[in-house]
C-alpha cells in the first residue's frame, strides 16, 4: 500500500517535472531571440559569477527578463535582483551589500547619496536610465471610451478643482463627445509609490500642479487604494472614477485609458509602444555629453514632440563608473549590455518601453565605459 | 497570554472542587513539600520558569525596540501626535498624528467583535449542546479550517466579493440611519465598499474560528453533574444552558473574545487591501475609510530607508502595542468579578 502510494507520488512528480521542462523550453525559445540580439553586439561575458542587486519594484518584471537574457548570453553567469524599494536599493548599494541598485530616482545630492556612492566606488557613480514604464490615466465612464485630457485638466481633476465630468475644461478637449453630468471620483495610491511620485512630477511640469510631489499623493481629494491592483479594483467599482496605473495593469485589467494632449498641444496621444518610445527618444539629459545619464525629466513630462506620450516612470540602474574590484565591474558591464540590447526584446509586452535605438546607443556608450 | 491561562486553569480547578481528582492533587502537593531537592523536579521547575521568562523578555524587548526607534521621530514631530489626523512623513518635515488610525482601528475591531461574539457563542453552544456527536465533529473541523485561511485571501474576498455585495446594505443603512453618527456619510465614497464597515465584517469572519474554538472547549468542560442536576430539577434544555453552561463558560468566552480582539486590532493585510484611504479626517462613521495602525505601517514598509520617517511609523506601532495592553487590562477587569461570582 505504502509502496503504491509512493510510486503514485513519484509519478506525479515526474509528470510535473516533464511539464515544467516543457514550460522551460517555452521560455527559452523566447530568450533564444534575445540571445541572438545580445550576441550581435559583442557582449564581453565574464567576471564575477553571481551579481547582486536590489531596489525599485517598478522595474522588477523588466529585471526578470534581463536576467533570462543574461543567463542565455553569458551561460554560467547569474544575477539576483531583490525588489525591495528604491530607497533600500540605493542604501544597500552604497553600503557595498549589492553590486548596483535599481532606483525610481537618480542619486540625490540633497540626501548625500552622490557623495556616499562616490565613497563606495572610489569613483563617481552613474545613473543609467534603463527601464521606462508608462503610466496610464484610467477611467470608468459609461458611454465615453476615447477620452482626451491634458496636464492642466488632470491637475485640476486630481486636486479637486474640476469635480464634474462635463466641466468646460474637459468638454473643450473632447468636442463632439457626450459627457455625462456626473461627479468625478478620484482614486489614488494609498501606499508610497514611485508611480505617484512621477505622476505628480508630470502634473507639476505639464499642469502647474502646486500640491507638491513625493511618493504619497498630495492632491487632497478622492480616496486611496493599495497598490496598482487596489486602484484598478476600486476603479471598476466606482462609476465616474479616474486613477493612474502602471501600463501593464491597465492592459491586463482592460481598463479605459485616456489619451493625453502633451505640452505641444496638437492631437491627443494614445498610449502605445510607439508613442511612449517617441517620448524616450526625445528625452534630454541633465548633463548632455556626460557619461552620467541622469534624465532631465521635464523634457519627457513637458515634451512638445507630436505623438509623444509624456507620462511615464523612468527608472535607473545605478552603477559605479569604476569598480574597486575589476571582476565585479566586468560582470556588471556584461549584464547591463545584455539588458540594453537583447533584454529589450518583448519588453513592451510587460508594460515597459522598448528603448529606441538612438537612446540605447547612448546608454551602451556609458555602459562600455564602466570599468 | 494570561487570558489563555485562565481558560485552561479554570476547568481544572472546577474539577478539583467536584472531587474527581482530589486524591491525585493531594499526593502531588505532598510530594512537592517533602522532597523539594529532587533533580528531575528542579530541572523541570527551571525549564518552566525559563519558558515563562522568555515571553516576558520578548515583550519587554519589543517594547524597548519600539520606544527607542520612536522617540527621535516623536521629538521631531511638528504637530500633535495624539490629535492630528494627518500622517505626513515625506518631504523632510515630519507632521504625523494617530487620531484617525486610532479611530479606524477601534471602530473596525469593535464592529468585528460585536458581530462575531454572538455568532461564535451560538456556534459553540450548538456544537457542544445541541448538535449530534457525528455532526459536531465535522462541523468543528470546518470552523477550525476557517482559522487556517490566510488573511490575504480574506482580503481578496473582501475587495472582490463582499465589498461590492454589501454596498447596497451600506447605502440603505446610510440613507435610513444617517442621522446616527456611526452611519453618517463617510469620508470615502460607498462605491465598492472600501470602508470600515466592510473591513469590520471581514474581520468578524476571521474572528469566528478563534472565539468559537476556545469557547467550545470551555463549554465542553461544564461538569456533567451540574448539567444532569439542572435537568433532573426539571429544567428545559435552554434553562439548563442558561443556568450551568453559560455561567461556567462566561469568563472563558470573554477571554476568547479578547484573544480575537487582539487579532482584529493587529490584522494587517486584509484591512490594507479593503480600506480606501481618505483625504479628510474621520467623522467616527462606519462608512469612513482610512488605515489602521497595522495597515498604515504595512503600506509604507517597502519604502522604509530613512530613520526619522520610519520612526514615525514605529511610533504608531508603539501606540497599537499599548492599546492592546489597555484592552487586555479592561477585559481582565470585566472577566474577573464574574468569575468570583460564579
Amino acid at each position: 500500500m505504502k509502496l503504491k502510494r509512493q510510486s503514485a507520488v513519484l509519478a506525479v512528480v515526474a509528470a510535473s517535472a516533464v511539464m515544467l521542462a516543457a514550460c522551460g523550453s517555452d521560455n527559452n525559445s523566447g530568450v533564444a531571440g534575445a540571445q541572438a540580439a545580445g550576441k550581435s553586439a559583442n557582449v564581453a561575458c565574464g567576471g564575477k559569477n553571481t551579481l547582486k542587486a536590489s531596489g525599485s519594484t517598478a522595474q522588477a518584471n523588466a529585471m526578470s527578463r534581463f536576467t533570462q537574457a543574461f543567463g542565455a548570453t553569458c551561460s554560467d553567469q547569474d544575477i539576483n535582483y531583490n525588489g525591495n524599494g528604491s530607497g533600500a536599493g540605493v542604501k544597500e548599494f552604497t553600503g557595498k551589500q549589492t553590486d548596483f541598485a535599481g532606483s525610481d530616482s537618480a542619486l540625490s545630492a540633497e540626501k548625500g547619496e552622490i557623495e556616499k556612492a562616490k565613497q563606495r566606488c572610489g569613483a563617481p557613480a552613474w545613473n543609467l536610465p534603463m527601464v521606462f514604464g508608462p503610466i496610464a490615466i484610467t477611467y470608468k465612464l459609461d458611454g465615453v471610451d476615447d477620452l482626451a485630457l491634458d496636464g492642466k485638466t488632470l491637475a485640476g481633476i486630481f486636486s479637486g478643482k474640476i469635480t464634474k465630468w462635463n466641466a468646460p475644461e474637459i468638454a473643450k478637449l473632447n468636442a463632439g463627445k457626450k459627457l455625462p453630468d456626473q461627479k468625478i471620483t478620484v482614486i489614488f495610491r494609498s501606499d508610497e509609490s514611485g508611480t505617484t511620485d512621477n505622476f505628480q512630477k508630470y502634473l507639476k511640469t505639464a499642469g502647474g500642479w502646486d500640491k507638491g510631489t513625493g511618493k504619497s499623493f498630495n492632491g487632497g481629494v478622492g480616496e486611496g487604494a493599495k497598490g496598482n491592483d487596489g486602484t484598478s479594483q476600486a476603479l471598476k467599482n466606482a462609476k465616474g472614477g479616474i486613477t493612474y496605473n502602471e501600463w501593464s495593469f491597465a492592459q491586463a485589467q482592460k481598463l479605459n485609458v485616456a489619451k493625453i494632449v502633451n505640452s505641444g498641444g496638437g492631437q491627443p496621444v494614445e498610449l502605445n509602444a510607439a508613442s511612449a518610445a517617441k517620448a524616450v527618444e526625445a528625452a534630454k539629459f541633465k548633463d548632455e555629453g556626460s557619461k552620467d545619464l541622469e534624465l532631465n525629466l521635464d523634457s519627457i513630462y513637458g515634451t512638445k514632440t507630436a505623438g509623444a506620450y509624456p507620462l511615464m516612470l523612468a527608472t535607473y540602474e545605478i552603477a559605479c563608473s569604476k569598480y574597486p574590484d575589476a571582476d565585479t565591474g566586468k560582470a556588471v558591464k556584461a549584464f547591463l549590455s545584455v539588458a540594453a540590447q537583447g533584454g529589450q526584446e518583448g519588453l513592451d509586452q510587460n508594460g515597459y518601453v522598448k528603448l529606441p535605438k538612438q537612446f540605447s546607443d547612448k546608454l551602451l556608450a556609458s555602459i562600455n565605459a564602466i570599468q | 497570554m494570561s487570558m489563555k491561562d485562565e481558560v485552561v486553569s479554570r476547568p481544572a480547578g472546577q474539577e478539583r472542587e467536584t472531587g474527581s481528582m482530589m486524591g491525585g492533587m493531594g499526593e502531588q502537593e505532598q510530594e512537592r513539600g517533602e522532597r523539594p531537592k529532587r533533580v528531575g523536579d528542579r530541572v523541570f521547575r527551571y525549564l518552566t520558569t525559563t519558558s515563562g521568562l522568555v515571553i516576558v523578555v520578548a515583550i519587554v524587548l519589543i517594547g524597548f525596540f519600539l520606544l527607542i526607534k520612536a522617540v527621535p521621530s516623536l521629538l521631531a514631530d511638528s504637530t500633535n501626535f495624539l490629535t492630528d489626523w494627518r500622517f505626513d512623513t515625506t518631504g523632510g518635515k515630519l507632521a504625523f498624528g494617530i487620531r484617525d488610525m486610532l479611530v479606524v482601528t477601534v471602530l473596525s475591531s469593535l464592529l468585528a467583535l460585536v458581530l462575531a461574539m454572538p455568532i461564535s457563542l451560538g456556534i459553540a453552544l450548538f456544537l457542544t449542546q445541541y448538535a449530534p456527536r457525528s455532526l459536531a465533529r465535522g462541523f468543528g473541523y470546518l470552523v477550525d479550517l476557517l482559522a487556517a485561511v490566510p488573511s490575504v485571501v480574506f482580503g481578496l474576498w473582501g475587495v472582490l466579493v463582499l465589498g461590492p455585495a454589501i454596498e447596497p446594505v451600506q447605502r440603505a443603512l446610510n440613507a435610513g440611519l444617517g442621522w446616527f453618527p456611526l452611519f453618517s456619510d463617510g469620508n470615502v465614497s460607498l462605491a465598492g465598499g472600501g470602508n470600515i464597515f466592510t473591513a469590520g465584517v471581514v474581520l468578524a469572519v476571521m474572528l469566528l474560528p478563534i472565539i468559537t474554538s476556545v469557547t467550545r472547549e470551555v463549554f465542553r468542560q461544564t461538569p456533567v453533574n451540574q448539567i444532569e442536576g439542572a435537568l433532573a430539577l426539571g429544567a428545559t434544555k435552554w434553562e439548563m444552558v442558561r443556568t450551568t453552561v453559560l455561567p461556567f463558560g462566561k469568563s472563558g468566552f470573554i477571554a476568547a473574545s479578547m484573544l480575537g480582539l487582539g487579532r482584529a486590532l493587529g490584522e494587517t493585510i486584509a484591512v490594507l487591501m479593503i480600506l480606501h484611504t481618505a483625504t479628510s479626517p474621520s467623522g467616527f462613521s462606519f462608512f469612513d475609510g482610512g488605515s489602521t495602525f497595522a495597515s498604515k505601517i504595512a503600506s509604507a514598509a517597502s519604502e522604509f530607508s530613512e530613520p526619522l520617517p520610519t520612526g514615525a511609523f514605529i511610533a504608531a506601532g508603539l501606540v497599537l502595542f499599548l492599546l492592546t495592553f489597555v484592552v487586555n487590562a479592561i477585559a481582565r477587569s470585566i472577566a474577573k468579578p464574574k468569575k468570583e461570582k460564579a
